[in-house]
C-alpha cells in the first residue's frame, strides 16, 4: 500500500479546533516537538542542500560551466546516464515480472522470493559490489572462464551495470505488489473472458491500472541509479574517463582538492533528486487521487431500473 | 443441449472443490446455481467459462467438448461479482473491448455499443467512468460487456451480491425481463434462496462439492430430494423423536414408529404450513404457547414454544390468523399434518406422510 499508506499520516483536519483532545500534548510539548523536527530538518537536511549549490557556484557560472565541461567529467556524466539507461529498463522489466507473480499468483516459496526481492535492501552496497568481484573478478569463480573469451566484466561497463542494476531491483517490484495485489486479477479475469491474449490484458488492462505506481518506481529507481556509490565503487575501478560515475567523480574531483568543481557535479545530483523529488510528489498526489476518486462512490442513486425495450 | 457437465470434478491441490457433478442445461434456459458458500458453484461456474480447468470429466457448450478451448475461444459472457469493470476505460471502451479484440468494424462497434446501451438503460452514461456510477449501474455495464459479443451462454457469479435490497428485487425482475426478451442461455450463482425460487426456471443445488438436486423451483421446494435441499429451500422444523411402546414420541407429539425398536431415535422434519393451530386448547392433543407473532406482509410467521422449551415455527395468512382470534402469549393446541422421515443430510427422504386430521389420532392415518 506504499502509496496509500500515505493517506493516513496526513493531520486530520478538524485537528485545528481549538478544544484539546484527550490524545493530544499540551501546547509547550507540541511546539518542543515541531521545533526540535525542524531543527533537524534544517541542519541536517535543507542547510547541506543549499550548501551544494553555494560550494557549486563559489567560481560563477563560469566556473560552474568549465567544471562540467571537463572532458573526464562529461565522460562521467554520459557513462552515468548509459548505467542508468540500461538498468532502469531492466528492472521495469524484472519488477513487472516479479510484482505480477507475486500478486497474481500463489505459490510454495513465495515469501522467500518477496524476501529475496528485498536483498538488496538490506545487503550493505560494499557487500554486493564484493559479491560481484568475487563472482566475476579475476580471481573470482568465473573470473578466469571470462579472461579467456576476452570478457571484461569488473572494471568496466558491464561490472557498474551489473551493480547498479542489483542495487536498484527492489525499487520497481516493491511499488507494484501492492498496487497490483489491491487490483486483484479480476480485470484480467474479465479481459480473458472477452477474448484478449495474455499480452493484450497485460498491455490494454494491468499496465493502465498500475502505471502511477510503475512510474513511481521508475523515478526511484532512476534516482538511485544514477546516485549509487558503494556498489559501483568496488566493481569499477576508478579508470578515470572511462569506468568513473558521477558519484565516483565526486569523491575523485573532491579529494584531489578540487571542492568548486567537486560541487558542480554534486549540484548536478543533488538537482536530479529534487526534481525526482518533485515528481514523486506530484504522482503520490495523482495516486491518491485516482484511489479517493474511486472509493467515493456516491453518484447519483439508482432512481431507475429499465424495463428493457425492444 | 446448451451446456453439458459429465462427471465434472474440481481438486485445489487435494482438496475436492467439486465432486463428479452432471448436469445439462437447455437452449435459452434461466438457470441458478445455489448453494452456501464454499459449495462450489462458483467454481462450476468458472469451470463452464473456462476461467478455471476441471480436473476430471467434460464440459460441453451447444454439443462441442469444451475442456481444451481457452476461456477467450469459448464465447462466454461472464459477469463478476465485483463487477470487475475496467477502472481506466469509459463505459463506451468497457462495453466496447471485447468487440474491439475481436476486431469489429468501428461502425459497428458503435451501434451495438449504443444497442446495449439503450436496451440496459444506461443511455447518456457512455463517457462516464466506472466510479461516477452507482452500484446498479455498475452491474448494467458489467451485464452489457458480457452480453456485447453475442455469447452462447451469458454467466453470472453473484449478480445481486453487491447492491443493496430494494435495488436488488428491481434488479431480480430486470434480470427476468432482459431474459426474456434476448433469449440466451443464463446460468448464475446466488446463496439466496429466495433469489433463486424467484428468477430461476431451474435450480441446481450444491454442497460441498455435491449436486444435491436438480429441479425446478417447485419441485425442489415440493419435492426436495434430500433432508439438505429440504432445509435450504424454505423453513424446515425437525424434531429428534424416541421410540417407545411402538411409538415414536417427542413429549405429547406421537408418530407410527415404523417397526422401529424401543429406546431407537427418529427424527421428521415439516414444513411451517403444515402445523396446524386451534385456539382450543382441546382440539388438539399437543399444546403449545404462542411466543412470538411475525408480520410479513400477507403471511404471518408463528413461533410456538413446545412444552420441553423447543421452538417451532408455522405459518398462516392475515385473515386465518385473526379468524381464529390468537394473541401472543396464548395457550393453543396444535396438530401436524404432513411430515417426512429424515434420515441424514444427504439421504433421501421418505415421502410426504399425511397425519390424520382428527383429534388425538396423531397417527394410523395415510402412511
Amino acid at each position: 500500500m506504499a502509496g496509500y499508506v500515505k493517506n493516513t499520516s496526513r493531520p486530520s483536519r478538524d485537528a485545528s479546533s481549538k478544544s484539546q483532545r484527550g490524545t493530544e500534548e499540551s501546547p509547550v510539548i507540541k511546539w518542543l516537538l515541531i521545533s526540535i523536527a525542524l531543527t533537524f530538518t534544517l541542519v541536517f537536511l535543507l542547510l547541506p542542500l543549499v550548501n551544494v549549490f553555494a560550494q557549486a557556484f563559489s567560481k560563477g557560472w563560469a566556473g560552474y560551466l568549465k567544471a562540467l565541461s571537463d572532458p573526464d567529467t562529461m565522460s562521467a556524466i554520459k557513462l552515468t546516464l548509459l548505467v542508468a539507461a540500461i538498468s532502469v529498463p531492466l528492472n521495469v522489466v524484472f519488477g513487472l515480472a516479479a510484482a505480477w507473480c507475486i500478486a497474481k499468483f500463489n505459490f510454495r516459496g513465495k515469501p522467500l522470493l518477496i524476501t529475496l526481492i528485498d536483498l538488496p535492501f538490506s545487503v550493505s552496497p560494499v557487500v554486493a559490489g564484493l559479491m560481484f568481484v568475487v563472482m566475476f573478478g579475476l580471481q573470482g569463480y568465473l573470473g578466469p572462464w571470462l579472461d579467456v573469451r576476452d570478457i571484461q566484466i569488473i572494471f568496466a561497463v558491464p561490472g557498474i551495470v551489473l551493480a547498479t542494476v542489483f542495487i536498484t531491483f527492489p525499487f520497481v517490484a516493491r511499488e507494484l505488489i501492492p498496487v497490483m495485489q489491491a487490483t486483484g486479477s479480476d480485470q484480467e479475469e474479465a479481459a480473458l473472458s472477452l477474448g484478449a491474449s495474455g499480452w493484450k490484458t497485460f498491455w490494454y488492462v494491468t499496465l493502465p491500472s498500475v502505471k502511477w505506481g510503475l512510474l513511481y518506481g521508475v523515478i526511484l529507481c532512476n534516482a538511485r541509479a544514477m546516485g549509487e556509490f558503494g556498489a559501483v565503487s568496488i566493481v569499477s575501478g576508478h579508470i578515470t574517463g572511462q569506468t568513473d560515475t558521477m558519484p565516483l567523480r565526486v569523491e575523485k574531483l573532491y579529494q584531489e582538492y578540487n571542492a568548486a568543481a567537486a560541487f558542480a557535479v554534486a549540484s548536478l545530483l543533488a538537482l536530479l533528486a529534487l526534481v525526482t523529488l518533485g515528481i514523486k510528489t506530484i504522482l503520490e498526489w495523482k495516486q491518491e487521487r485516482e484511489y479517493e476518486l474511486a472509493q467515493l462512490a456516491v453518484p447519483e442513486p439508482d432512481t431507475f431500473v429499465p424495463t428493457s425495450t425492444k | 443441449m446448451s451446456i453439458e457437465l459429465r462427471n465434472v470434478s474440481k481438486k485445489f491441490g487435494g482438496v475436492a472443490a467439486v465432486n463428479n457433478v452432471n448436469f445439462s442445461v437447455k437452449e435459452g434456459e434461466l438457470v441458478a446455481l445455489l448453494g452456501p458458500s464454499g459449495g462450489g458453484k462458483t467454481t462450476v461456474l468458472r469451470m463452464i467459462s473456462g476461467l478455471e480447468m476441471p480436473t476430471g470429466g467434460d464440459i460441453f457448450i451447444r454439443g462441442e467438448r469444451m475442456n481444451d478451448i481457452s476461456v477467450q475461444k469459448r464465447n462466454i459472457g461472464f459477469v463478476f461479482q465485483s463487477y470487475a469493470l475496467f477502472k481506466n476505460m469509459t463505459v463506451f471502451k468497457n462495453i466496447a473491448f471485447g468487440l474491439k479484440i475481436k476486431k469489429w468494424k468501428k461502425t459497428d462497434i458503435h451501434d451495438r455499443v449504443h444497442e446495449l446501451l439503450h436496451l440496459l438503460g444506461l443511455d447518456g452514461l457512455d463517457k462516464r467512468y466506472p466510479h461516477q456510477l452507482s452500484g446498479g449501474q455498475r452491474q448494467r455495464v458489467a451485464i452489457a460487456r458480457a452480453l456485447a459479443s453475442k455469447p452462447s451462454v451469458l454467466l453470472l457469479d453473484e449478480p445481486f451480491g453487491a447492491v443493496d435490497a430494494k435495488i436488488r428485487q428491481e434488479l431480480r425482475d430486470w434480470l427476468v425481463t432482459l431474459h426474456t426478451d434476448l433469449n440466451v442461455t443464463t446460468l448464475f450463482v446466488t446463496h439466496d434462496q429466495e433469489e433463486a425460487m424467484e428468477v430461476s426456471n431451474r435450480i441446481v443445488i450444491f454442497s460441498k462439492g455435491n449436486l444435491e438436486q436438480i429441479g425446478t423451483p417447485r419441485e425442489v421446494y415440493e419435492e426436495p430430494a434430500n433432508e439438505f435441499v429440504a432445509r435450504f429451500i424454505g423453513v424446515l422444523n425437525v424434531l429428534e423423536l424416541t421410540v417407545q411402546g411402538g411409538v415414536a414420541r417427542y413429549g405429547e407429539l406421537e408418530f407410527p414408529a415404523l417397526d422401529r425398536s424401543d429406546g431407537s431415535k427418529m427424527r421428521i422434519g415439516f414444513r411451517p404450513f403444515a402445523v396446524q393451530i386451534s385456539p382450543d386448547t382441546s382440539a388438539y392433543r399437543c399444546r403449545a404457547m404462542l411466543r412470538h407473532t411475525f408480520f410479513l406482509g400477507v403471511m404471518l410467521r408463528l413461533e410456538l414454544e413446545l412444552p420441553s422449551g423447543l421452538t417451532i415455527r408455522s405459518r398462516m395468512t392475515k385473515e386465518e390468523y385473526s379468524a381464529l382470534g390468537l394473541k401472543e402469549g396464548q395457550e393453543v393446541s396444535f396438530i401436524i399434518k404432513r411430515y417426512r422421515i429424515l434420515r441424514g443430510e444427504s439421504e433421501p427422504l421418505s415421502p410426504e406422510i399425511h397425519s390424520g386430521d382428527t383429534a388425538f389420532s396423531t397417527f394410523g392415518a395415510g402412511i
